[in-house]
């Protein structure tokens, strides 16, 4: 195995953790926030705009982790810098 | 090596300024928008057409979204801020046209968008409470937490720009990928899904531009009461 392929297996592995990683804490988050608003908008259903907007704008700061491990995993995929120090 | 097409491709440059297809889909988005708009609005009358009436509902709906979160007269934003959601939601739905290019799977562009929501609130800060007040705000609640307010000033903007770029690119790889495995039929629910998480999208964008805004205002406010 040359030095390339190396790298390349290695960035494979790395993204798909990574994926399999940083999917896995904001799902649970997502899960444990959609609970809580069920909840608060079961007990006060007439403030169910009020949480209903929280609850968007935070679901979007928690998703907003995951795709920064989607980001990564494309950068490592597609726009790897590591492969340009081997093949010059 | 189709897969790669998602990437946006350089069509032609003028001088340094390189021209791609998500810049071209923008305009034809904005085109699309201002005729719209012009059309529709050619004719005002207090018994509305069919249009009229589409386009009173939604700027009712975001001048009543804004009225909740923001404590001002919500007029003062409607202008960049409606315009702002229009663009984004329809350059987001843009990407279902077969031949045409999602615009906001492209960084530039997000990154253009975060930029004008970045300078939205300084804007209105600056205008609401005066440039004095407004920098006030910073050393809230001492002054060991001002670099923090920096730092969280460059990370928020990155971070809409970010977000926006990876969900809008997630949809077009998902249906693009399974197009390429499964053929025709799989790929429709993700394209309904991606209908979906499209508008969401172009609605948390701003709505997290009226949180960060209300939240340059509220620390004076809130010392004021």
């Amino acid at each position: 195995m040359d030095a390339k392929t190396v790298v390349i297996s290695v960035s494979i592995i790395a993204a798909a953790l990574v994926m399999a990683i940083g999917g896995y804490g904001p799902a649970k988050a997502l899960g444990k926030a959609l609970t809580e608003a069920l909840d608060a908008i079961a007990r006060q259903p007439e403030a169910s705009d009020k949480i209903m907007r929280a609850l968007f704008v935070g679901m979007a700061l928690i998703e907003s982790i995951a795709i920064y491990a989607f980001v990564i995993a494309l950068i490592v995929l597609f726009a790897n810098p590591l492969i340009g120090y081997i093949v010059k | 090596m189709k897969i790669f097409n998602i990437f946006p491709e350089t069509i032609f440059s003028i001088g340094p300024v390189q021209i791609t297809d998500t810049v071209i889909t923008t305009w034809i988005v904005m085109a699309a928008i201002i005729a719209i708009c012009y059309l529709s609005t050619r004719k005002l009358s207090v018994k509305p057409s069919f249009f009229q009436e589409i386009l009173e509902a939604i700027f009712e709906a975001i001048e009543k979204t804004i009225k909740d979160i923001l404590p001002l007269d919500p007029w003062l934003v409607v202008p960049v801020l409606g315009t702002l959601w229009f663009l984004i939601g329809f350059s987001n739905l843009a990407g279902l046209i077969p031949g045409l290019k999602t615009p906001t799977a492209d960084l530039n562009t997000t990154f253009a968008f975060a930029l004008i929501s970045f300078s939205m609130t300084h804007v209105v800060g600056i205008a609401t409470q005066g440039l004095r007040g407004y920098l006030m705000h910073y050393k809230e609640p001492t002054w060991i937490l001002l670099p923090f307010h920096l730092i969280a000033e460059v990370t928020r903007t990155v971070a809409l720009a970010v977000r926006l770029f990876g969900n809008m690119l997630s949809g077009d790889m998902i249906a693009i990928i399974l197009l390429g495995i499964v053929g025709l039929l799989v790929p429709i629910p993700f394209s309904l899904l991606h209908i979906i998480i499209a508008l969401i999208q172009a609605y948390i964008f701003g709505v997290l531009t009226l949180v960060f805004i209300a939240g340059g205002m509220r620390t004076t406010s809130e010392k004021e009461a």
